[in-house]
């Protein structure tokens, strides 16, 4: 037992270290189809990490958690987000605002940043999974990045949506998860928004007849 | 003694286990790409044939051309001799660490371009630019891959990095799986495979490391075709002593070579056998994505070293 506890550590950390090599990749992801499958990816494994998480420290609200996660955000939101662009027709490439090696650069200072940030907080933390609140902190921040370097929407919203990957991810490293009530409605509200972004796309496209949001920047006055 | 020894029956081993590589691999995508392939033995009749031909050069080539093949052979069979591969206690490895093998493998590399740009035709200078380009970004790269294993075993020196890997308890270092990514791509950029170079063609658009050596001919082209066996052979031997170094001799122990001899052989066929499966799903990339590639291999590694930092293991 004491054994398979120091590996399953181990391996929550090797998940925890994939899942800042996605939120990496879909910072320098160009085609909107394979940001979908990469959010997808990230999101299971989420739901591994939370499942080895709940089993090697005996929380059993953790695997309602993980099949949550594993039901919401690599079954249903990935094929929500696939039907999405191929309504609107958006397999086209991403353009960023600033090119893709100096974004990688400005996302490892980052990492660098939250690392150090992380480092004085896992100290105070109690529970075998801390270490990996650093990662947690990088990828919320480093969908930030990626929220803010594309001009297209949909782009937009998958950020959205891996930062939320990784404030799951903080809760569950930190303090072996929040509330179920907190989490449920964390879930719904993503659910929600989702849905309710999927109706503003097509809005958008219908009054400026693209997904560009820079078009949203200035009032018009007809 | 047995020290020396063993340095002298690895040089050898390298020396004719390096062409054998180069045609495993060639086989190997032979038979991937349904072709009956030209069999194992065709890069030594290639080096034959070239020993036995009278050399040409060109009338303005000057000392630094002829003297080049020769640095680039000694410098490569230096690099692949001092890897430990089947036994850690070899003389000439405490003389050189992963950071001196990086600087020979630039040696190597400053020699061929400046040889490639001493004739003045056009397609040496492309190939020397290109194969510089290449390698100002696969360089880092390479050197933060070697210090992410030197944090696990806090040395530079290759034979203690594999030492300790080696007998350590099984754990799964994610810094090493990133490291270890990131060095399949240094490898594959530096040995000019083909996301980046093609091994195989002379076509002006793409080529890299052929378009330097076109000027090179019978023995001159023999010893650098034989470098670049020995680079390839010195490469995935690191690769084996970083990522998978289980199997290897330890210091005294003279019982132990021929397993260690075997678990070489049976581990550079499975990398041969990798290699060639990852050219053959890979398409050529575009010259002007090799710095997004490089940089991808860059972060990979930069990141393993920083996620050692937070993990700690």
């Amino acid at each position: 037992m004491n054994i398979l506890n120091i590996y399953s550590g181990q391996l929550i950390n090797l998940f925890a270290a994939l899942v800042l090599l996605i939120a990496f990749a879909m910072l320098a992801q160009r085609r909107v189809l394979s940001l979908i499958n990469l959010f997808a990816l990230q999101g299971l494994l989420l739901a591994a990490s939370t499942a080895l998480v709940a089993w090697s420290s005996d929380q059993h609200h953790l695997y309602y958690s993980a099949a949550l996660t594993l039901v919401l955000k690599v079954l249903f939101l990935p094929w929500l987000l696939h039907r999405l662009i191929r309504k609107l027709n958006v397999k086209w490439d991403i353009e960023t605002l600033i090119n893709i090696p100096t974004t990688m650069l400005l996302g490892l200072a980052l990492v660098v940043f939250s690392f150090n940030l992380a480092g004085p907080i896992s100290e105070i933390a109690g529970t075998i999974t801390r270490s990996t609140l650093g990662i947690a902190i990088a990828s919320v921040l480093l969908s930030f990045l990626m929220m803010i370097t594309r001009s297209k929407a949909v782009p937009q919203v998958i950020g959205f949506l891996a930062m939320e990957n990784g404030l799951f991810f903080a809760a569950v490293t930190a303090t072996y998860g929040m509330p179920m009530v907190v989490e449920l409605g964390i879930a719904l509200d993503i659910l929600v928004g989702m849905i309710i972004m999927g109706i503003f796309f097509f809005q958008i496209r219908a009054t400026f007849d693209s997904l560009e949001l820079k078009h949203m920047e200035k009032l018009r006055e007809d | 003694m047995n020290g020396i020894f063993l340095q002298l029956f690895q040089n050898g081993l390298v020396l004719l286990l390096a062409p054998l590589l180069v045609g495993w691999v060639n086989q190997c995508r032979a038979w991937l790409q349904n072709r009956s392939g030209a069999g194992l033995l065709q890069p030594y009749r290639k080096l034959i044939k070239l020993f036995h031909k009278d050399a040409v050069l060109a009338h303005n080539a000057s000392p630094l051309f002829r003297l080049t093949p020769y640095i680039l052979f000694a410098s490569m069979w230096l690099a692949a001799s001092l890897v430990p591969v089947i036994a850690t206690d070899l003389p000439l490895s405490p003389a050189v660490d992963v950071i001196a093998l990086v600087g020979i493998f630039a040696l190597a590399r400053v020699f061929i371009s400046l040889a490639a740009m001493d004739i003045g035709t056009s397609f040496g200078t492309l190939g020397a630019r290109r194969e510089m380009l290449v390698g100002f970004l696969a360089e880092p790269a390479l050197l933060m891959v070697f210090f992410s294993a030197a944090l696990i075993s806090q040395s530079t020196s290759l034979v203690t990095i594999v030492e300790t890997l080696a007998h350590k308890q099984f754990v799964i270092y994610p810094s090493l799986a990133f490291a270890a990514i990131a060095f399949v791509m240094v490898l594959l950029a530096e040995n000019a495979r083909i996301p980046v170079d093609n091994p195989s063609t002379h076509l002006e658009l793409t080529m890299i490391h052929e378009a330097m050596i076109l000027e090179y001919s019978a023995r001159y082209l023999a010893l650098i075709e034989w470098a670049s066996a020995l680079k390839l052979f010195a490469y995935t031997t690191i690769g084996i002593a970083l990522f998978m170094p289980w199997g290897i001799a330890e210091a005294g122990r003279l019982e132990a070579l021929p397993l260690a001899l075997g678990m070489l052989l049976l581990k550079l066929a499975v990398a041969g056998a990798g290699l060639a499966l990852l050219e053959t799903v890979t398409a050529k990339m575009r010259i002007f994505r090799v710095p997004e590639f490089m940089g991808t291999a860059f972060l990979l590694a930069v990141l393993g070293m920083l996620i050692h930092f937070l993990v700690g293991s």
